[in-house]
Protein backbone atom coordinates (compact mmCIF):
# COMPACT_ATOMS: atom_id res chain seq x y z
CA UNK A 1 0.00 0.00 0.00
CA UNK A 2 3.25 1.96 0.74
CA UNK A 3 4.02 1.37 -2.85
CA UNK A 4 0.70 2.56 -4.17
CA UNK A 5 0.82 6.15 -2.35
CA UNK A 6 4.09 6.67 -2.78
CA UNK A 7 3.69 6.13 -6.78
CA UNK A 8 0.15 8.26 -6.49
CA UNK A 9 2.45 11.00 -5.00
CA UNK A 10 5.43 10.84 -7.79
CA UNK A 11 2.36 10.80 -10.55
CA UNK A 12 0.25 14.06 -9.07
CA UNK A 13 3.49 15.72 -7.76
CA UNK A 14 4.76 15.37 -11.30
CA UNK A 15 1.31 16.34 -13.31
CA UNK A 16 0.57 19.06 -11.18
CA UNK A 17 4.31 20.76 -11.22
CA UNK A 18 4.43 20.25 -15.21
CA UNK A 19 0.64 21.86 -15.41
CA UNK A 20 1.62 25.04 -13.91
CA UNK A 21 5.36 25.40 -15.44
CA UNK A 22 2.69 24.93 -18.93
CA UNK A 23 1.56 28.42 -17.88
CA UNK A 24 4.51 29.51 -16.14
CA UNK A 25 6.92 28.90 -19.08
CA UNK A 26 8.80 31.78 -20.69
CA UNK A 27 9.13 29.76 -23.65
CA UNK A 28 6.10 27.81 -25.34
CA UNK A 29 8.22 25.12 -26.57
CA UNK A 30 8.94 24.37 -23.10
CA UNK A 31 5.28 24.69 -22.50
CA UNK A 32 4.03 22.18 -24.87
CA UNK A 33 7.01 19.97 -23.66
CA UNK A 34 5.67 20.43 -20.07
CA UNK A 35 2.17 19.59 -21.54
CA UNK A 36 3.52 16.71 -22.77
CA UNK A 37 4.94 15.63 -19.49
CA UNK A 38 1.27 16.39 -17.45
CA UNK A 39 0.15 14.11 -19.97
CA UNK A 40 2.29 11.18 -19.34
CA UNK A 41 1.95 11.41 -15.87
CA UNK A 42 -1.58 11.74 -16.05
CA UNK A 43 -1.64 8.22 -18.01
CA UNK A 44 0.46 7.05 -15.14
CA UNK A 45 -2.68 7.93 -12.37
CA UNK A 46 -4.80 6.33 -14.95
CA UNK A 47 -3.20 3.12 -14.89
CA UNK A 48 -3.34 3.48 -11.44
CA UNK A 49 -7.11 3.68 -11.00
CA UNK A 50 -7.11 1.01 -13.14
CA UNK A 51 -8.54 2.10 -16.26
CA UNK A 52 -5.45 0.94 -18.74
CA UNK A 53 -7.33 1.63 -21.89
CA UNK A 54 -7.75 5.07 -21.53
CA UNK A 55 -4.05 5.49 -20.28
CA UNK A 56 -2.63 3.84 -23.34
CA UNK A 57 -4.93 6.59 -25.48
CA UNK A 58 -3.91 9.69 -23.37
CA UNK A 59 -0.82 8.73 -24.20
CA UNK A 60 -1.25 7.52 -28.17
CA UNK A 61 -3.40 10.85 -28.97
CA UNK A 62 -2.32 13.13 -26.38
CA UNK A 63 1.35 12.71 -26.65
CA UNK A 64 1.51 11.85 -30.55
CA UNK A 65 -1.18 13.63 -31.94
CA UNK A 66 -2.10 16.79 -30.08
CA UNK A 67 0.78 17.61 -28.79
CA UNK A 68 3.05 16.96 -31.26
CA UNK A 69 0.49 19.30 -33.08
CA UNK A 70 0.91 22.31 -31.03
CA UNK A 71 4.52 21.78 -31.20
CA UNK A 72 4.09 22.10 -35.24
CA UNK A 73 2.08 25.00 -34.57
CA UNK A 74 4.41 26.54 -32.05
CA UNK A 75 7.26 26.22 -34.42
CA UNK A 76 5.50 27.11 -37.23
CA UNK A 77 4.12 30.49 -36.29
CA UNK A 78 7.04 33.38 -36.48
CA UNK A 79 5.80 35.13 -33.34
CA UNK A 80 8.08 37.18 -30.48
CA UNK A 81 6.49 35.15 -27.70
CA UNK A 82 8.54 37.76 -25.14
CA UNK A 83 6.52 40.40 -26.91
CA UNK A 84 3.32 38.41 -25.83
CA UNK A 85 4.59 38.02 -22.36
CA UNK A 86 4.16 41.68 -21.53
CA UNK A 87 1.48 42.20 -19.08
CA UNK A 88 1.89 38.96 -17.19
CA UNK A 89 2.52 40.68 -13.90
CA UNK A 90 -0.41 43.10 -14.67
CA UNK A 91 -2.93 40.13 -14.85
CA UNK A 92 -1.23 38.55 -11.64
CA UNK A 93 -2.96 39.69 -9.13
CA UNK A 94 -6.95 39.44 -10.12
CA UNK A 95 -5.33 36.13 -11.86
CA UNK A 96 -3.85 34.95 -8.88
CA UNK A 97 -6.91 35.84 -6.24
CA UNK A 98 -9.77 34.19 -8.82
CA UNK A 99 -7.31 31.33 -8.32
CA UNK A 100 -6.79 30.97 -5.22
CA UNK A 101 -10.25 31.55 -4.70
CA UNK A 102 -11.15 28.50 -7.19
CA UNK A 103 -8.76 26.25 -5.40
CA UNK A 104 -9.99 26.86 -2.10
CA UNK A 105 -13.84 26.30 -3.25
CA UNK A 106 -12.93 23.06 -4.62
CA UNK A 107 -10.37 21.95 -2.35
CA UNK A 108 -13.76 22.52 0.20
CA UNK A 109 -15.76 20.41 -2.10
CA UNK A 110 -13.61 18.20 -2.07
CA UNK A 111 -12.68 17.86 0.95
CA UNK A 112 -16.13 17.99 2.95
CA UNK A 113 -18.21 15.78 -0.03
CA UNK A 114 -19.87 12.57 0.43
CA UNK A 115 -21.79 10.72 -1.75
CA UNK A 116 -25.89 10.70 0.02
CA UNK A 117 -26.06 6.56 0.09
CA UNK A 118 -29.57 6.62 -1.69
CA UNK A 119 -28.35 8.48 -4.59
CA UNK A 120 -25.74 5.51 -5.16
CA UNK A 121 -27.32 3.20 -7.87
CA UNK A 122 -26.77 0.02 -9.14
CA UNK A 123 -23.79 0.95 -11.58
CA UNK A 124 -25.46 0.53 -14.87
CA UNK A 125 -22.26 -1.55 -16.30
CA UNK A 126 -20.06 -3.01 -13.87
CA UNK A 127 -16.51 -3.33 -14.30
CA UNK A 128 -15.62 -6.89 -14.44
CA UNK A 129 -13.23 -8.06 -12.14
CA UNK A 130 -9.09 -8.20 -13.67
CA UNK A 131 -9.08 -11.55 -13.63
CA UNK A 132 -12.20 -11.91 -15.75
CA UNK A 133 -11.79 -9.52 -18.73
CA UNK A 134 -9.18 -6.71 -19.43
CA UNK A 135 -10.21 -3.49 -19.45
CA UNK A 136 -9.82 -3.13 -22.89
CA UNK A 137 -12.32 -5.76 -23.45
CA UNK A 138 -14.74 -4.53 -20.78
CA UNK A 139 -14.95 -0.78 -22.36
CA UNK A 140 -14.92 -2.34 -25.96
CA UNK A 141 -18.00 -4.59 -25.12
CA UNK A 142 -19.57 -1.56 -23.95
CA UNK A 143 -18.74 1.03 -26.68
CA UNK A 144 -19.42 -0.67 -29.28
CA UNK A 145 -22.78 -1.91 -28.23
CA UNK A 146 -24.89 0.09 -25.68
CA UNK A 147 -22.80 3.39 -26.84
CA UNK A 148 -22.54 2.84 -30.28
CA UNK A 149 -24.14 5.78 -31.24
CA UNK A 150 -21.87 8.03 -29.07
CA UNK A 151 -18.92 6.49 -31.03
CA UNK A 152 -20.62 7.64 -34.29
CA UNK A 153 -20.83 10.31 -33.28
CA UNK A 154 -17.38 10.65 -31.85
CA UNK A 155 -16.14 9.42 -35.40
CA UNK A 156 -18.13 12.20 -37.01
CA UNK A 157 -17.24 14.78 -35.13
CA UNK A 158 -13.75 13.85 -35.58
CA UNK A 159 -14.76 13.70 -39.38
CA UNK A 160 -15.88 17.38 -39.23
CA UNK A 161 -12.66 18.76 -37.47
CA UNK A 162 -10.53 16.90 -39.81
CA UNK A 163 -12.70 18.68 -43.22
CA UNK A 164 -12.67 22.11 -41.03
CA UNK A 165 -8.72 21.86 -40.47
CA UNK A 166 -8.09 20.98 -43.96
CA UNK A 167 -10.65 23.98 -45.24
CA UNK A 168 -9.43 26.47 -43.02
CA UNK A 169 -5.98 26.21 -43.68
CA UNK A 170 -5.61 25.35 -47.58
CA UNK A 171 -5.24 28.51 -49.14
CA UNK A 172 -4.75 28.86 -53.49
CA UNK A 173 -1.27 30.70 -54.22
CA UNK A 174 -2.17 32.91 -57.52
CA UNK A 175 1.82 32.79 -59.72
CA UNK A 176 2.63 29.15 -58.31
CA UNK A 177 2.07 26.32 -61.19
CA UNK A 178 0.32 23.94 -60.83
CA UNK A 179 -0.41 20.54 -62.52
CA UNK A 180 -2.70 20.27 -64.33
CA UNK A 181 -3.79 16.28 -65.54
CA UNK A 182 -6.37 16.74 -67.43
CA UNK A 183 -4.52 19.31 -69.88
CA UNK A 184 -1.47 17.94 -69.99
CA UNK A 185 -3.64 14.45 -70.92
CA UNK A 186 -5.97 16.62 -73.73
CA UNK A 187 -2.71 17.75 -75.79
CA UNK A 188 -2.34 15.90 -78.79
CA UNK A 189 1.07 15.68 -80.86
CA UNK A 190 -0.83 18.35 -83.00
CA UNK A 191 -1.20 20.96 -80.15
CA UNK A 192 2.44 20.25 -78.95
CA UNK A 193 4.95 19.79 -81.89
CA UNK A 194 4.60 22.53 -84.23
CA UNK A 195 7.02 21.34 -87.87
CA UNK A 196 8.43 24.52 -89.18
CA UNK A 197 10.26 24.54 -92.31
CA UNK A 198 13.18 26.08 -91.38
CA UNK A 199 15.50 28.03 -94.85
CA UNK A 200 19.17 26.85 -95.16
CA UNK A 201 21.29 29.32 -93.65
CA UNK A 202 18.73 31.76 -91.98
CA UNK A 203 17.41 30.35 -88.89
CA UNK A 204 14.05 30.63 -88.02
CA UNK B 1 -2.36 4.95 4.06
CA UNK B 2 -4.94 3.84 1.20
CA UNK B 3 -5.60 6.42 -1.86
CA UNK B 4 -9.02 6.86 -2.22
CA UNK B 5 -11.24 8.86 -4.39
CA UNK B 6 -10.68 12.02 -2.53
CA UNK B 7 -6.82 12.57 -3.41
CA UNK B 8 -7.46 11.83 -7.05
CA UNK B 9 -10.25 14.48 -6.91
CA UNK B 10 -8.10 16.61 -5.55
CA UNK B 11 -5.36 16.08 -8.19
CA UNK B 12 -8.14 17.13 -10.79
CA UNK B 13 -9.21 19.93 -8.61
CA UNK B 14 -5.50 21.17 -8.92
CA UNK B 15 -5.22 20.61 -12.55
CA UNK B 16 -8.02 22.61 -13.35
CA UNK B 17 -7.45 25.51 -11.40
CA UNK B 18 -4.05 25.83 -12.95
CA UNK B 19 -5.78 25.46 -16.18
CA UNK B 20 -8.34 28.44 -15.41
CA UNK B 21 -5.61 30.60 -13.46
CA UNK B 22 -3.24 29.98 -17.05
CA UNK B 23 -6.19 31.94 -18.79
CA UNK B 24 -5.92 34.99 -16.61
CA UNK B 25 -2.57 35.74 -16.76
CA UNK B 26 -1.48 34.68 -20.45
CA UNK B 27 -4.62 36.77 -21.45
CA UNK B 28 -1.77 37.88 -24.65
CA UNK B 29 -1.18 34.23 -26.17
CA UNK B 30 -3.57 32.21 -27.58
CA UNK B 31 -1.30 28.95 -27.93
CA UNK B 32 -0.91 28.79 -23.85
CA UNK B 33 -4.88 29.50 -23.40
CA UNK B 34 -5.25 26.64 -26.15
CA UNK B 35 -3.01 24.43 -24.04
CA UNK B 36 -4.98 25.71 -20.34
CA UNK B 37 -8.12 24.33 -22.25
CA UNK B 38 -5.95 21.03 -22.57
CA UNK B 39 -5.22 21.21 -19.18
CA UNK B 40 -8.82 21.97 -18.28
CA UNK B 41 -10.29 18.83 -19.89
CA UNK B 42 -7.32 16.29 -18.74
CA UNK B 43 -8.77 17.44 -15.09
CA UNK B 44 -12.65 16.78 -16.32
CA UNK B 45 -11.04 13.32 -17.69
CA UNK B 46 -9.17 12.06 -14.24
CA UNK B 47 -12.60 13.08 -12.75
CA UNK B 48 -14.87 10.76 -14.85
CA UNK B 49 -12.52 8.03 -14.46
CA UNK B 50 -11.64 8.32 -11.09
CA UNK B 51 -15.42 8.33 -10.20
CA UNK B 52 -16.25 5.55 -12.71
CA UNK B 53 -13.63 3.13 -11.26
CA UNK B 54 -14.64 4.23 -7.46
CA UNK B 55 -18.41 3.49 -8.42
CA UNK B 56 -17.28 0.45 -10.24
CA UNK B 57 -19.04 1.38 -13.29
CA UNK B 58 -17.27 1.67 -16.56
CA UNK B 59 -19.71 3.95 -18.58
CA UNK B 60 -17.37 6.76 -16.91
CA UNK B 61 -14.44 5.37 -18.97
CA UNK B 62 -16.72 5.31 -22.02
CA UNK B 63 -17.38 8.96 -22.12
CA UNK B 64 -13.88 9.72 -20.80
CA UNK B 65 -13.24 8.68 -24.51
CA UNK B 66 -15.48 10.75 -25.78
CA UNK B 67 -14.52 13.86 -23.96
CA UNK B 68 -10.98 12.89 -25.08
CA UNK B 69 -12.22 12.82 -28.53
CA UNK B 70 -14.19 16.46 -28.16
CA UNK B 71 -10.74 17.72 -26.91
CA UNK B 72 -8.59 16.40 -29.97
CA UNK B 73 -11.05 17.81 -32.31
CA UNK B 74 -11.48 20.94 -30.56
CA UNK B 75 -7.25 21.08 -30.46
CA UNK B 76 -7.18 20.54 -34.11
CA UNK B 77 -10.01 23.67 -35.33
CA UNK B 78 -8.29 25.89 -32.88
CA UNK B 79 -4.75 25.43 -34.23
CA UNK B 80 -6.50 25.77 -37.21
CA UNK B 81 -8.08 29.10 -37.11
CA UNK B 82 -4.34 30.12 -35.08
CA UNK B 83 -2.64 29.51 -38.09
CA UNK B 84 -5.19 31.36 -40.35
CA UNK B 85 -5.61 33.67 -38.11
CA UNK B 86 -1.65 34.77 -37.96
CA UNK B 87 -1.66 34.22 -41.63
CA UNK B 88 -3.80 37.21 -42.03
CA UNK B 89 -2.76 39.61 -39.27
CA UNK B 90 0.71 38.78 -38.54
CA UNK B 91 -0.13 38.48 -34.78
CA UNK B 92 -1.50 35.71 -32.48
CA UNK B 93 -2.03 38.36 -29.48
CA UNK B 94 -5.77 37.80 -28.10
CA UNK B 95 -6.03 41.95 -28.46
CA UNK B 96 -5.53 42.16 -32.04
CA UNK B 97 -8.68 39.61 -32.54
CA UNK B 98 -11.28 42.86 -33.00
CA UNK B 99 -11.79 42.49 -36.52
CA UNK B 100 -15.41 41.46 -35.78
CA UNK B 101 -15.57 44.82 -32.91
CA UNK B 102 -16.46 42.08 -30.69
Amino acid sequence: MTVTAAFFYLFATITVASGFMVIASRNPVQSVLFLILAFVNAAGLFLMMGAEFLAMILVIVYVGAVAVLFLFVVMMLDVDFAALRQGFLHYLPVGGLIGVIFLLELILVVGAYAIDPGLVRAPSVPIPAADVMTNTEALGQVLYTRYFYFFQAAGLILLVAMIGAIILTLRERVGVRRQDISKQNARTQDTAVEVRKVPFRQGI
Amino acid sequence: MVIGLGHYLTVAAVLFTLGVFGIFINRKNVIVILMSIELILLAVNINMVAFSTHLNDIVGQVFAMLILTVAAAEAAIGLAILVVFFRNRGSIAVEDVNMMRG
